[in-house]
């Protein structure tokens, strides 16, 4: 069994907006639902699959359902944090694959900008029950210092610098310049990442994503399907998604759980990491993007910072061009969730759509990468393979 | 002024470990089964599933597996993951230290900071 040809993603979209304080969540889900179903060329009842994540207002997928007045004969609302929408869209194909569903919608939508939140400086105890919360949270854990142990680890293991980091945003940013909706849109150098302010060592303010509401939101389809609809065929070619954990007080902080969702993906598609024009990769932080990097095969593990040095992940100047709407760094991470706007970025390449200052000549492979939750404890990964047709 | 302690959760399954903090002991759960240490501690060995875990006095003695310093708080703590003597690799801060001299393999002992209306917490400090 393999999901490989059996569903394409047939309409994509990503809401303008990186400040909607005169909007509801439900209200900006649904917003990103129309807008992808209208790309398409597909309308509300069409849909027959509905797929979301813990983003989504109220427990599971039934508040969201009724809200966009859905028919549904299939459901499925896998909580993967951040990456949960790469996991969805494979999900959405293996649905359709077994006939569960023809016309699977996937939504992301969040407001933590307008709503204030401290995102990444502030401990949370989510959830008491969770097992390990007693052993983590009186240290003062919160999103950026538990990316940064990773960083830190990485750079007395294998000599990472940040400067070399520091390049992963310089890339980011020079892709935002074309991007109007981009938050950042300024193009930063080395030194201005150096000379940020460091937020938890050794990452800086500029290593850092931004934080911004919106949303996005994907159509996935069966083949005949997308046959029939004006638009060019993205068609998913494989998948993998993992959970990485601390194994009982044994594991390697500079390895992320890509090391194996990406060797999963890249079986089933039947391609190899250079076969790859595009890649999206998730950046919640510049580190994020290295080690994920490294463990899906793009370079040798612990060459990660010379590989991303110099310009490598500019699209027209390097080899490896990421993240061409800006990613989290620079552009948009709507509900602190940057997994539906890697998917997005990869679509607009293969379709062509990308801003052409940054557009891929003969994207016809690209491949979506994401990490959900904290790199330096637990996270899950999911790593999406998509071709042009 | 030291930052505040949340008090951590203390549960059926790690009452134990906490009973041993407030009597200034650093244990470390061990399988009776396969013999191997773990972290966090739980009731069930992660490593071959037995439900038989011994709490051990350990060493309090380990080396910094890597650490952060939290610049951007009101009072810049380190965390750090603390490779233990007796085996696994802990979530811990590193207390009662100079920031700037922390390093990655630095020796370091165990120390109990105080928590708000909880039992203490285990920390390290450069041996």
């Amino acid at each position: 069994m393999t999901i490989k040809g059996k569903a394409y993603i047939a309409g994509a979209y990503e809401h303008p907006t990186r400040h909607a304080p005169d909007k509801t969540v439900a209200q900006l889900h649904a917003e990103v639902a129309l807008g992808a179903l209208a790309d398409a060329g597909l309308t509300r009842g069409d849909v027959d699959g509905y797929f979301c994540a813990g983003d989504a207002p109220g427990p599971g997928p039934a508040s969201m359902a009724e809200y966009l007045s859905l028919k549904l004969r299939h459901v499925d609302s896998t909580e993967l944090g951040g990456t949960s929408y790469v996991a969805l869209a494979a999900h959405a194909a293996e649905a359709i694959a077994l006939g569960k569903c023809n016309v699977a919608l996937i939504t992301l939508a969040g407001r933590p900008r307008s709503e204030g939140m401290a995102t990444g400086t502030t401990p949370r105890l989510r959830d008491p029950n969770q097992p390990e919360a007693g052993w983590e949270f009186p240290y003062g854990l919160t999103t950026a210092n538990g990316y940064a142990i990773c960083a830190m680890r990485h750079m007395h293991q294998y000599g990472t610098t940040p400067a070399q980091l520091a390049w992963i945003k310089v890339a980011a940013s020079h892709h935002a310049q074309h991007n109007p909706n981009a938050m950042l849109p300024d193009v930063v150098t080395v030194e201005d990442v150096l000379n940020s302010p460091v937020i938890a060592d050794p990452l800086h303010r500029l290593d850092c994503c931004v934080i911004s509401d919106g949303g996005g939101a994907l159509v996935v389809v069966r083949p005949e399907i997308a046959k029939t609809l004006n638009r060019p065929l993205v068609k998913i070619i494989g998948a993998g998604e993992t959970v990485k954990h601390l194994a009982g007080g044994t594991f390697d902080l500079t390895t992320s759980g890509a090391a194996r969702s990406g060797p999963a993906a890249f079986s089933e598609s039947g391609i190899t990491p250079a076969d790859i024009k595009y890649v999206s990769i998730y950046d919640s932080f510049t580190i994020t993007v290295l080690m994920q990097i490294e463990d899906l095969g793009f370079c040798e593990k612990g060459a990660g910072g010379k590989f991303v040095a110099d310009g490598n992940l500019i699209s027209g100047v390097g080899k490896l061009p990421f993240n061409t709407d800006g990613g989290g760094l620079c552009n948009n991470h709507p509900a602190n969730r940057g997994g539906m706007t890697k998917v997005i970025e990869a679509v607009r390449q293969l379709r062509g759509e990308a801003h052409p200052a940054v557009q891929v000549k003969n994207c016809d492979l690209a491949l979506a990468q994401g990490t959900g939750m904290q790199l330096g404890t637990r996270h899950c990964s999911a790593t999406l393979i998509m071709e042009r047709q | 002024m030291p930052r505040t302690i949340p008090a951590p959760v203390v549960t059926v399954e790690t009452q134990k470990f906490w009973d041993a903090a407030r009597a200034g002991r650093f244990t470390v759960p061990f399988c009776a089964a396969c013999g191997k240490a773990h972290w966090y501690p739980r009731a069930i060995c992660p490593f071959c599933d037995n439900g038989s875990i011994e709490w051990r006095e350990a060493s309090g003695k380990g080396t910094i597996y890597t650490f952060s310093v939290m610049r951007r708080a009101k009072e810049p703590y380190a965390i750090a993951y603390v490779t233990l003597a007796e085996g696994p690799t802990m979530m811990t801060n590193i207390v009662d230290c100079d920031f700037d001299a922390l390093h990655i393999g630095q020796p370091v002992m165990v120390t109990f900071a105080s928590t708000e209306n909880g039992p203490p917490v285990p920390m390290f400090r450069p041996e």
